[in-house]
């Protein structure tokens, strides 16, 4: 998908240190320097980043939506990855 | 298609397979749609949707989208004589938000596998619309803070339920496009105020901006609801929340105090509190005028889209230079070589 | 440390309308692209430049009086900016060369500026950051018209030549500014001439100033398109004397 030939890129924003890259959104820029600068100028113009990534769009893999339950389900009977699974007796601190 | 944008819809065409599995299959898919809609979850761009959903929102957001650069134009009209620097800050930014809520929008429409330049080329070609609003004139000073008040005030309210719509990148979009624009309807009041209480000229100059841009705001909330072909649909699929009437008269109800505290008067001899409804009772609206304009026989129809076209001519050589510059730079990875 | 009342006193008000008009009316005339920006995202980067570029001129006005009286209200020949910055937007080309030209000299003065402790400091140390980026902006804009069709290279070009007679100017002395011209003037051939360079342009070889004896922008001469400009600026301010908006 292109604009006169100018790919689309998907924009990350980190919006303050200590905090992941969040998608933003995405763009249309000949290459990878004027998608930064675009990206600069559309999704930080009220201060709502400190660093940006741009990618373009077409390097993202997806998964299917189709493999939705073999993706994502088999994490949900694995309750002992999660802190709360484990009882602690009572008074024992910084666990 | 990209990865990320494509729509897929995986059942078509699959060889081999008997029409009353794909039949089957598409029953399975509409619902699980159905369900998603119904448990007010949103829908995602790879996920299956009906065809007619994808289409209708593809126009909704593109008409949305090509509303806001369209837009730009009647309040641009006033950047180079705004008549103090603080107001002329304030208009350059609020045209460049313009610009930046539809690339928000034109996004959200990729995502549904459909391309800025093949919506642009239906904007130019008038096989799109855009808000009819856009197609009356700037004719004072004024009527940038009319806008402002009035026209984003109807947008707004209009758009703050779009937040809540069952299509994620849309309502994403949405929810960015109403935080910024809050400001948008604030300064329009807040000039229209300082020209209310100004000299006789100035008061002169709001009130007939209001007079003229009162009765095109209602219209924004499209035809009544009787008469709308798609409003029955779309809020089957929540992409829509409220009726066309229902935010028309909201919109109202907000505006008479607001037109009050600004001493203007709205041009409706019809307006008046109705304490039975709670609500304000107003004067028929004129749907030939909106039919009208609607069709292309607005005082600006022709300009907007011209400009809009020599602009996009105009720059096609810069878009052109800047791609085959990538051509030449760009290494593997996308990276423009030093 | 100056006192309330003094600090007024050490503006000087030649400089600060210089540099503020010149931050003035390049805003006006980047603000008249919008709506007709080559593509949408260079709506928002050119609205970007224009927004810095007019905070700068309220600051710097507001050194010298009051910022709407000065920029509403004084006649063509009392505007003290460059030439260059006046000059038609032309096609996006000219609008790159200008700003090309003009960011690189304005980043060279406002980094010496902020490193000194005059007046202007302040306002330059914040400046110089978004010049910063401007001059980042024009100069990737310069490699990719200049690099990039055939005819966007002819486009170029053709913007480069035609405005170089208006960067002389830039590097005469301005009243209350201490500045090592020379210095800066240099500085600005090397940087301007290695982006060319690079954008596969040549580095135009006319006359820098203009044949005209009677002076140039910082004495209030300008080119014929600048009264019309200001004629469209100030009409509606003027139109209503005293009124507050």
């Amino acid at each position: 998908m292109t604009s006169d030939g100018w790919p689309l890129w998907e924009v990350f924003v980190r919006s303050r240190r200590g905090l992941s890259h969040t998608h933003a959104g995405s763009l249309h820029a000949p290459d990878a320097e004027m998608a930064l600068r675009n990206a600069r100028d559309l999704y930080t113009r009220r201060s709502e980043g400190v660093s940006i990534w741009v990618v373009p769009s077409t390097e993202i893999t997806a998964s299917s939506p189709d493999e939705k339950d073999p993706f994502f389900e088999p994490s949900a009977d694995k309750p002992y990855r999660h802190p709360t699974f484990y009882e602690i007796p009572e008074g024992v601190k910084h666990l | 298609m990209t990865a990320v944008t494509a729509g897929t819809t995986g059942t078509t065409g699959t060889p081999g397979v008997s029409d009353a599995a794909v039949a089957a299959t598409q029953a399975a898919y509409e619902a699980v749609f159905d369900a998603a809609v119904a448990a007010d979850e949103r829908i995602e761009p790879r996920d299956w949707m009906p065809e007619a959903y994808r289409a209708s929102l593809v126009r909704q957001i593109a008409q949305h989208a090509h509303s806001e650069i369209i837009g730009m134009q009647p309040e641009a009209n006033w950047i180079t004589r705004a008549p103090s620097l603080r107001r002329k800050a304030i208009l350059i930014a609020k045209v460049q938000d313009e610009a930046g809520h539809g690339l928000y929008l034109y996004s959200a429409a990729e995502t549904l596998g459909t391309s800025r330049d093949e919506l642009l080329d239906k904007l130019h070609a008038g096989r799109q619309k855009y808000s009819s609003i856009f197609n009356y004139p700037t004719l004072t000073w004024a009527d940038v803070g009319a806008i402002g008040w009035l026209v984003d005030g109807a947008a707004i309210t209009n758009q703050v339920p779009l937040c809540r719509c069952s299509y994620g990148p849309y309502a994403r979009a949405m929810v960015r496009v109403c935080k910024e624009e809050s400001f948008h309807q604030r300064q329009g009041y807040e000039a229209l105020l300082a020209l209310s209480n100004g000299t006789e000229a100035q008061h002169a100059m709001a009130q007939d901006a209001v007079d003229r841009w009162w009765w095109p705001s209602l219209m924004m909330f499209g035809p009544p609801d009787d008469e709308s072909t798609h409003t029955a649909q779309a809020m089957a699929w929540k992409i829509k929340r409220h009726t066309n009437d229902e935010l028309r008269q909201r919109f109202v109800d907000i505006a008479v105090p607001q037109a009050e505290a600004l001493g203007l008067t709205l041009p409706d001899p019809d307006l008046r509190w109705n304490e039975e409804r709670g609500h304000y009772d107003f004067g028929p609206i004129d749907w030939t005028e909106f039919w009208d304009v609607l069709k292309g026989n607005g005082p600006c129809n022709d300009q907007r889209l011209s400009q809009r076209r020599q602009a996009h001519e105009d720059g096609a050589w810069v878009r052109e230079a800047a791609a085959a510059y990538a051509e030449k730079h760009t290494g593997k990875h996308g990276e423009a070589q030093a | 440390m100056s006192t309330p009342g003094t600090r007024e006193a050490t503006v000087p008000t030649a400089a600060a309308l210089a540099l503020g008009d010149d931050a003035l009316i390049l805003s006006h005339r980047l603000g008249e692209w919008a709506g007709s920006a080559p593509v949408l995202e260079e709506e928002v980067a050119l609205a970007n430049i224009a927004l810095d570029l007019l905070g700068q001129a309220r600051v710097l006005l507001s050194l010298a009086g009051d910022e709407d009286e000065l920029a509403y209200l004084r006649e063509e020949r009392s505007f003290r900016n460059a030439q260059l910055v006046e000059q038609p937007n032309g096609d996006f080309a000219h609008t790159i060369a200008r700003q090309l030209y003009f960011s690189t000299y304005q980043r060279l003065l406002y980094g010496q500026l902020a490193t000194g402790d005059g007046p202007f400091a302040g306002l330059a140390a914040k400046a110089v950051k978004e010049i910063a980026y401007h001059q980042d902006h024009a100069e990737h804009w310069t490699l990719r018209l200049g690099d990039g069709t055939p005819e966007s290279h002819e486009r170029m070009q053709r913007a480069c030549d035609a405005l170089w007679r208006y960067t002389g100017e830039l590097f005469q002395p301005v009243d209350g500014l201490d500045l090592d011209h020379a210095a800066m003037e240099s500085a600005w051939l090397d940087s301007v001439t290695a982006v060319l360079d690079k954008a596969t342009l040549t580095v135009p070889t006319g006359p820098r100033t203009g044949a005209w004896a009677a002076g140039a922008g910082r004495q209030g001469l300008h080119t014929e398109s600048f009264g019309r400009m200001l004629a469209e600026m100030q009409h509606l301010h003027r139109s209503h004397p005293g009124a507050t908006w």
